[in-house]
């Protein structure tokens, strides 16, 4: 095979190229498919956008979790006594509104979502066997939907007269 | 440690370490607090035998950690904000790490009457 004929760019001649490649009209090239190539057996999401959304929740929680929880510290630690004045009296007075009551809930909700999902993050990074992962999360997402409903069923169901 | 790099050592990775650390704090003090404050659903002795203990000077200086992280959590998670969508933010990441550093020591310092001044009464005498 005389194939070296070496041109002036240093270039041989390309494997395949010209008149004697040995494929034509009757006998084709085998089809080469794109990589990624969709085809009827790909789903039609082979990746959805859940980490993208949750990366986008962090920072939307984060800006009303600043005002939500500096606001609550302020309030239980420094002002009008500090925490010396916290007691079953303060907590009945301040969920008698539905202000505080919202702010509550929705402080708790943002709150916990947002720590579990980055408790989510730190076990993805730090447990390598994928075994040790399974147990940790489902412990974590465990641990938050009780702590939810826990803190959701508190402030809907206070009750000042309890005694 | 090569200057100029944007997440290798220096500001940029120790605040990512601070920033996680405080974060899985404050987590589980959250855990811990949501189940004290359902104490008042069973009696409002029950609550507020517990939240006695949080007015005990050694639990004081545990609230100004508290505060500690939250602050700095607070203050450098806005820098992360800023870092991801202020298209100058990236090149200020390290200014922004000393603003927050720096508003971080102002306020902790302003917290240390509130948080800790009933701790030092009661051990120190008012």
């Amino acid at each position: 095979m005389a194939t070296t004929e070496s041109t002036a760019s240093g270039i041989g001649p390309v494997e395949g190229a010209g008149a004697f490649s040995g494929y034509d009209a009757d006998n084709p090239a085998p089809l080469i498919e794109a990589p990624r190539k969709r085809t009827k057996k790909t789903p039609k999401s082979t990746r959805g956008n859940f980490e993208m959304y949750g990366w986008l929740f962090m920072r939307l929680s984060g800006i009303v979790l600043v005002v939500l929880v500096l606001g609550h510290l302020l309030i239980q630690l420094v002002l009008d006594g500090g925490v010396s004045k916290i007691g079953f009296a303060f907590v009945a007075g301040r969920w008698a509104s539905p202000f505080w009551q919202v702010w509550d809930l929705l402080m708790l909700w943002l709150a916990m979502l947002h720590g579990a999902n980055g408790l989510r993050t730190v076990i993805n990074d730090y447990a390598e066997r994928a075994n040790t992962r399974l147990w940790l999360k489902g412990l974590l997402y465990t641990a938050t939907v009780f702590t939810i409903l826990l803190g959701t069923l508190v402030i809907f169901t206070f009750d000042p007269n309890i005694r | 440690m090569p200057a100029g790099t944007l997440y290798r050592g220096r500001e940029g990775m120790w605040s990512w370490v601070a920033h996680r650390v405080t974060g899985v704090l404050i987590f589980f003090f959250l855990f811990v607090h949501v189940l004290d404050t359902a104490l008042v659903r069973v009696s409002p002795e029950a609550y507020d035998k517990v939240v006695a203990t949080y007015k005990t000077p050694i639990v004081a200086v545990l609230e100004y950690g508290l505060v500690a992280a939250i602050l700095f959590h607070a203050l450098n998670g806005l820098r992360v904000i800023a870092v991801d969508f202020w298209s100058k933010g990236p090149r200020y990441q390290k200014q922004m790490l000393w603003t927050v550093v720096g508003l971080w020591v102002v306020l902790m310092i302003g917290a240390i009457y509130p948080v800790l001044g009933h701790a030092a009464r009661e051990l120190f005498g008012s």
